[in-house]
């Protein structure tokens, strides 16, 4: 049957390249998509797929979104599927939430992921939990996405990452895409998804163009959650991250090939559950592990990391303690200089890749 | 017609032999059928499955009678295949429960006892299926059985599937939900029976075995009429409500019929005595952690349930029992779970502020954090068009939090069909309203919400209320609030002794003077809509229910440690859990 249709797909695109009597041509080249248009493009598709989808949040529908990541929703969907609301976190999550109890799929958009805060109540309460205290009778099929983590002179109150607050719950799902394909693969996953799921995007990657495989461009294309990637192979040492810090271990590791060090670099995507597994058999190849994170040190995505190597099978394959780059442990503050310093930079990353090999 | 012919005399053959019943008594009894049959000679199947009556019995001015709300008791027997196409297996067969029942009746029987065995029969039979309401006394002849019972343990198919009325037909799930039609009133026309056989009635009551519920229920109301002649409905001054930011408020009047006030005295009653055992079980440490109690403020629930349909929507706070009785769980479910055992409601794994049924969200813990979930609700009902409401409810504790009055100004701008209701029960926790409230006034407290102020120690002043609420949201205006004015005997939960903020004299005044199961008997027993004997006939049945139910609750075994994982995740394949050690891998199931 399948087959049956490919062959039918087929035949159709050789038929109309002989009657237009043109070179066989190959199928389309990548294209590059920013972030924020691989967001749209993939709220675009989930609406336009289930009736029972619809966004809410400040600014969302008639602003085109403070980011401009719902741009142009409102004037295709209209106000029943794209609702503005006030400035009340708490109500509009909570609201989010119960539409998700009665039968319907919200996308409850939280400017910044600091506003959650206010409603951390409900995203952990109301929505987590509820599944496992009705014993499987009542699930809240939600995703709660938005910018997370620090931006660009946004200072202490509009710079932190939640990773490792939403990832500490059971019942939540946590994502954390890097580029394109992974924030329009993880946002199609997470709105179908019957779990609640918090999506950590980040807003100095809005703006970053990637290029999109084919496959990526499909309506259906999904990128499962709670698998993490392997973005680069290496052999001597694995680098863990997630988000933005994806492509700052990226950079490091093209700056490390030219002195011969070759780095295994994931991308985790999934923060919650996490996947142990491709660590572990990465850390088992490489022998030497470091977690890079934008998040404060104390209890964030990096310690969990080593806490499970340490508990896990990959342990014995270390040659040197695993070791954490983080942010700074401090509010993050405003000037430029203390800013660019309170967060890993390159420099960082391959200077403890290079401590941990000890060279 | 015949089914019923043969039911009967099988049921009374059945019961002890035929001796008991004289055959006359039986012909005469199946006459009054034949009659009570022509009076609703509009229904075109006048018969036990029909799962879509049609608007026969449809009072246009009472859409909303409790009995119309409330699935029914019957169990017409294609029942169990309609259930079962629902995924539901829980369906006992009405033969099985006749016999069972047979047992039960012969331990003998006063007066009256239409409506005893019609409840005991029905209690047997919707154990896990029925709402209370439909338990108590099915008045109505042929009401399409409730949607309630029946999808709680499916959420996939109550989530997406609107209508409760699953029984109606496999093909009518839209939402041109016949639900209000489906819920016929036990209005006159059924009550217009005659007065001919009084002394057979009474005999037949001892002596009937449970028919089927349908037969049941018409027994009801043919005996109930005849024997005794009882005044069968009657219309009592309500209260009147202040009014915020309204022209008009609820009648001034309320009707009641006599099932209805049966109805509502046996819900209200085995809603106290729940809450009294829940009340003994905890002092003997079998029930653990939190209790919020709800005696006193029966009338609350039954009266709002009264005023909505089980296609409606609700949420409350912690203090949910009494909810989750009235929107369709049962006795039994419900103290399992107080108890923590595996035939809760919620498996053991809520507890007492964690329970749910079909369009029912619980019992929330997070004081005021149910009034955005309920308005969420309410804007789901809206946006799927089904002209379904939610009512939303939090105390005079919640009505400071923050996060109600964001629910407000969302709910009035999106016009949500949403009826707040605050249950001013005087105190919150240990503060009363005076120390807490800048403003008591909470039906104004949602300044351009109108808001309506009401007695709620009076379940007809509740229902009425409810109801005008309901019509106000259902014609589109947007959200409403009320605030019931009630009372609760028990300390905030039963670790609070509940008179160091207040005085005994207090309580028992309260309890003295506004009882809501009281009143309702004194208005029943003053007009002759109920004899004493019934209504004590009533209190031994919801006693030995709370009796049977609490057995259950404390024999019935915890969960299974297996169980402990699971439900993390819906839809989800199956993960590892990690235990309390790196070792521990445990597994777990959606």
């Amino acid at each position: 049957m399948a087959s049956l249709r490919c062959f039918l797909r087929s035949g159709k695109n050789a038929v109309s390249a002989v009657l237009r009597r043109e070179f066989h041509r190959t199928p389309p080249a990548a294209v590059q998509v920013t972030v924020r248009d691989a967001l749209n493009q993939a709220m675009d598709e989930e609406l336009e797929r289930d009736e029972r989808v619809f966004l809410l949040g400040e600014e969302v529908a008639q602003y085109d979104g403070a980011y401009k990541v719902s741009r142009g929703l409102w004037k295709k969907y209209g106000d029943k599927r794209i609702i503005d609301t006030p400035i009340t976190e708490m109500g509009f999550a909570g609201i989010a939430v119960g539409a998700a109890m009665a039968g319907l799929r919200p996308i409850c958009e939280f400017m910044t992921f600091n506003f959650s805060m206010q409603a951390i109540d409900q995203v952990i309460n109301s929505a987590a939990k509820t599944y496992y205290m009705s014993a499987g009778l009542q699930p809240v099929p939600i995703v709660f996405r938005g910018p997370n983590g620090a931006s660009a002179g946004v200072a202490a109150q509009h710079s932190q990452c939640f990773a490792a607050w939403y990832s500490h719950c059971p019942g939540l799902k946590v994502v954390s895409p890097w580029n394109a394909e992974d924030a329009k693969g993880l946002l199609k996953a997470a709105i179908r998804d019957d779990n609640p799921v918090v999506f950590l995007e980040n807003e100095l990657m809005y703006g970053v163009p990637f290029e999109i495989s084919e496959e990526a461009q499909s309506k259906d294309f999904v990128v499962p959650i709670g698998k993490a990637k392997i973005e680069r192979q290496g052999k001597h040492i694995t680098l863990v991250s997630h988000s933005r810090m994806v492509g700052l271990c990226l950079d490091a590791a093209a700056v490390l090939a030219k002195e011969g060090i070759e780095c295994e670099v994931i991308n985790m995507r999934t923060i919650r559950p996490l996947d142990a597994e491709a660590i572990e058999t990465s850390v088992m190849k490489t022998n030497h592990l470091i977690t890079v994170e934008g998040g404060w040190p104390q209890f964030g995505v990096g310690a969990e990391i080593l806490a499970r190597l340490m508990e896990g099978p990959a342990f014995n394959y270390l040659d040197a303690p695993a070791v954490r780059v983080t942010g700074v442990d401090i509010p993050m503050p405003y000037a430029k200089i203390l800013e660019d310093n309170s967060i890993p930079q390159i420099k960082d990353i391959i200077f403890s890749v290079k401590k941990t090999l000890n060279i | 017609m015949l089914t019923i012919i043969s039911n009967v005399l099988r049921g009374s053959a059945s019961r002890n032999g035929a001796e008991l019943v004289s055959e006359s008594s039986t012909l005469r009894y199946v006459l009054q059928l034949l009659a009570v049959q022509s009076e609703c000679a509009n229904l075109t199947a006048p018969h036990d499955h029909d799962p879509d009556p049609p608007s026969r019995l449809k009072d246009p001015q009472q859409p909303h009678s409790p009995s119309v709300s409330l699935p029914l008791t019957q169990i017409p027997s294609n029942t169990p295949v309609e259930y079962k196409t629902l995924g539901h297996t829980d369906v006992v067969s009405s033969e099985a429960v006749a016999q069972e029942e047979s047992s039960v009746m012969s331990s003998g029987s006063s007066t009256s006892e239409e409506l005893s065995i019609v409840s005991l029969l029905t209690e047997r039979i919707s154990e896990r299926q029925k709402p209370v309401f439909e338990k108590i006394i099915s008045p109505v002849i042929d009401v399409p059985p409730s949607p309630v019972l029946i999808t709680v343990k499916s959420p996939a198919t109550s989530l997406v599937e609107l209508t409760p009325v699953v029984a109606n037909s496999s093909s009518k799930v839209t939402s041109s939900d016949p639900l209000t039609s489906s819920c016929p009133l036990p209005a006159g026309s059924i009550l217009g029976l005659d007065n001919s056989f009084p002394e057979i009635t009474h005999s037949l009551a001892e002596e009937t075995p449970l028919p089927e519920p349908q037969l049941a229920g018409a027994r009801v109301v043919v005996s109930a009429r005849t024997y005794a002649d009882f005044t069968p409905q009657a219309t009592f001054d309500i209260k009147k409500c202040d009014l915020h930011k309204l022209e008009d408020g609820p009648p001034l009047q309320a009707m009641l019929t006599r099932e209805e006030g049966l109805q509502y005295y046996r819900t209200m009653q085995t809603m106290r005595r729940m809450e009294l055992k829940a009340d003994q079980l905890y002092k003997q440490k079998i029930i653990r952690g939190f209790c919020h109690l709800y005696d006193g403020q029966e009338a609350c629930a039954v009266g709002i349930e009264a005023g909505i349909n089980l296609s409606d929507h609700l949420i409350t706070a912690y203090r949910a029992h009494g909810y989750t009785l009235t929107r369709g769980g049962t006795v039994r479910e419900i103290m399992a779970e107080l108890t923590g055992r595996r035939g809760g409601i919620a498996k053991g794994k809520g507890g007492s502020m964690h329970m749910y049924t079909k369009h029912f969200y619980g019992g929330n813990g997070i004081v005021g954090a149910q009034v955005p979930l309920g308005a969420g609700v309410a804007l789901a009902c809206k946006y799927l068009g089904k002209n379904e409401l939610c009512v939303c409810l939090y105390g005079d504790g919640a009505a400071n939090q923050g996060q109600i009055f964001e629910t407000y100004n969302m709910a009035s701008l999106w016009k949500l069909p949403c009826i707040f209701i605050c249950e001013n029960n005087k105190y919150g926790m240990g503060t009363s309203v005076e120390r807490a409230a800048a403003s008591t006034d909470y039906y104004k407290r949602g300044d351009f919400i109108p808001g309506l102020r009401v007695d709620g120690m009076d379940v007809l002043c509740v229902r009425e209320a409810t109801k005008f609420a309901a019509e106000h949201c259902r014609s589109g205006k947007g959200p409403i609030l009320m605030e019931l004015q009630t009372y609760r005997y028990h300390g905030h939960s039963m670790s609070d002794p509940g008179i160091s903020y207040r005085t005994r004299e207090e309580i028992q005044e309260v309890r003295s003077k506004s009882d809501p199961i009281s009143m309702l008997k004194d208005r029943m027993l003053s007009n002759n809509m109920a004899s004493v004997e019934e209504l004590k006939e009533i209190d031994v049945e919801v006693r030995k229910e709370i009796e049977d139910a609490a057995q259950f609750a404390t024999t019935d075994p915890e969960p299974p440690l297996d169980d402990l994982c699971n439900h993390i995740f819906y839809n989800d394949p199956p993960l590892e859990v990690r235990g309390t050690n790196p070792w521990t891998k445990l597994k777990s199931v959606s």
